[in-house]
């Protein structure tokens, strides 16, 4: 087997006196879907989070194509690298947030390029040209020099994922990708996240959508109170198909 | 109450449900009439009786001298105070937008070290009343004769000698501008710590490293809710810049005290620099309408060049 795109070993997250994460191993193929369910609070928020340092895990290792995340590895030792060298390495990683948190001061073209021409000092012309490419892709080419606040949520939350993929990362996170827009919406952006799962981009997404979990996702893992209780391929995402009651209880009541 | 029936297919347009109109009569052939808001035109008629009254009595009144006005509005004194008070006001307000900005960040910085140095920096300056740290300053000499640059307790690389430092223009630019960085901070702080939490995690998550998530994501919308307070503070940074004439600064306001000290013309000489300080400050308020107006629409103009680019 290769090296998986991401393995999360033991992450461990609190905030103050409480475990949000609770020793969280999680490990994902490159070109795979991966779904992470469970009841509001159980983490799930969090612990996506960690595996890209929005939120630094007190405890465990996020590797990165095998590489640690945040850390240099000598020996039996994780030095801990520079903030500067931490941001070179999440450009590997994007993220797709339930607000979007579009720029708000730059409008959707801009907002795709901002990162490739300041990051990686793409040239300005080449990286426009990606840009719209992408936009094309998320079916917004025809938005790109709209403001954020110009874009429905639906809109706004396919340029998020366009700017994410401008990056070229090895892995998307999403959390929570459709959990703010309006119902009528969520079918865009869903059709969005296919698409790319069927291309081959390797995906994790915090969702309450079960069903995009089972026909999109190739896996799923169930969390409850900082810790996983149930992982398998999604094509057991059914009441019949999970092995734990937990599991079941829970999709009894969202099914 | 009549129920819409099967067989009538589709209500006229401009009315809702077919059936409610007709026990409200015929509502076409009606109009409609606003009230007259008497009370409104009233107050309107008498605040522009009393602004008669006033400028009436500016006109009429013999102390003004206006002849003596407009003879001095445009003398060389004059407008070399006039060019002093800008200067002031432009070298403080600068001063204080990038230490402002600095210090708000030292503010915001995980480091306590440098939260508490800011903390020290904004209490002592919104402590100390201006007119006193005017006077220290202009007095720095007395207090320290030499400044030099070195090792705290050490060897010192660099020293001059303040009396060059302390000319009176260096002292009141640097007052306004210090004390103005304090409030200034705070106005900044808040506009930062109001731009969303989101906007700086969807930056780092890209990638950016934190000076570039500052410098393209948090500034410049914290620029935005920062720009009409600070142009507030602008304006009232530049009539407190008349407080230089204690330290003989010639600014606007001494410059006219040297001439009625000549001629006694107190009254007209006074009008002169208040028309100027409300020249300066209507130039201030159409400069910060623009600005907002700038910040508010940041890419229309771009995006107008863009579009026109790529249609081409």
């Amino acid at each position: 087997m290769t090296t998986p795109v991401l393995q999360a070993w033991r992450v461990s997250k609190s905030f103050g006196a409480e475990r949000a994460v609770d020793q969280v191993s999680l490990s994902v193929q490159a070109g795979t879907a991966t779904c992470i369910l469970g009841p509001s609070g159980a983490g799930k928020s969090t612990f996506i989070r960690c595996l890209n340092f929005l939120e630094r895990p007190e405890d465990g290792y996020v590797f990165i194509d095998g590489d640690p995340l945040g850390f240099d590895r000598r020996g039996d030792v994780f030095h801990e690298i520079s903030s500067r060298r931490l941001a070179r390495q999440r450009q590997k990683v994007g993220m797709v947030f339930q607000q979007f948190n579009l720029f708000e001061h730059m409008s959707a073209i801009d907002n795709v390029i901002e990162a490739p021409c300041g990051v990686r000092g793409v040239r300005r012309a080449d990286a426009i040209e990606k840009g719209m490419e992408l936009l094309r892709k998320v079916g917004l080419a025809h938005k790109a020099h709209s403001l954020p606040r110009e874009l429905s949520g639906g809109q706004q939350q396919r340029v998020a994922i366009a700017r994410a993929l401008a990056m070229e990362p090895r892995l998307l996170l999403c959390d929570e990708p459709t959990s703010a827009l309006d119902p009528e919406m969520v079918h865009e952006v869903l059709n969005v996240l296919g698409e790319l799962v069927a291309e081959g981009m390797t995906m994790i997404a915090v969702t309450h959508e079960v069903g995009f979990a089972r026909e999109v996702a190739h896996r799923f893992v169930f969390m409850e109170r900082g810790a996983v209780i149930e992982e398998g391929p999604s094509s057991n995402l059914s009441v019949d198909g999970v092995r734990e009651d937990r599991t079941r209880s829970f999709l009894e009541k969202v099914l | 109450m009549m129920m819409t029936t099967p067989s009538d297919p589709t209500p006229p347009p401009g009315r809702g449900s077919d059936g409610v109109a007709p026990s409200l009569g015929d509502l076409d052939s009606t109009t409609r009439r606003m009230r007259r808001q008497v009370g409104s035109k009233f107050a309107g008629v008498v605040a522009v009786a009393v602004l008669a009254f006033v400028v009436q009595g500016l006109v009429r009144n013999s102390a003004l001298q206006w002849s003596v006005v407009g003879q001095y509005l445009f003398s060389s004194e004059v407008l070399s105070g006039l060019w002093t008070t800008l200067e002031i006001t432009v070298a403080a307000i600068a001063i204080a937008v990038v230490l402002g900005t600095l210090l708000a960040n030292m503010r915001l910085s995980k480091n306590v070290v440098l939260r508490v140095v800011n903390g020290v920096y904004v209490w002592f300056f919104r402590s100390v009343p201006l007119l006193v740290l005017l006077i220290f300053a202009y007095n720095f000499s007395l207090l320290y004769t030499n400044l030099s640059l070195g090792v705290p307790f050490g060897p010192s690389f660099v020293t001059f000698a303040t009396k060059d430092f302390t000319a009176a223009m260096t002292a009141a630019i640097l007052t306004f501008g210090l004390q103005q960085a304090a409030y200034t901070s705070e106005v900044i702080r808040a506009a930062i710590v109001s731009v969303p939490r989101g906007q700086a995690e969807a930056a780092e998550a890209l990638g950016m490293t934190d000076w570039r998530v500052l410098r393209r994501v948090i500034l410049p919308q914290a620029a935005r809710l920062a720009i009409p307070p600070i142009a507030n503070e602008t304006i009232n940074l530049c009539k407190s810049t008349a407080l230089v004439a204690f330290i003989s600064v010639p600014d606007l306001l001494y410059s006219v005290q040297e001439v009625y000290s000549r001629t006694f013309q107190v009254v007209p000489l006074l009008v002169v620099a208040t028309i100027w300080y409300t020249v300066i400050v209507s130039v201030l308020s159409a400069l910060q309408w623009w600005l907002e107006r700038f910040m508010n629409g940041p890419s229309r103009s771009g995006r107008a060049r863009l579009a026109a680019r790529e249609t081409l």
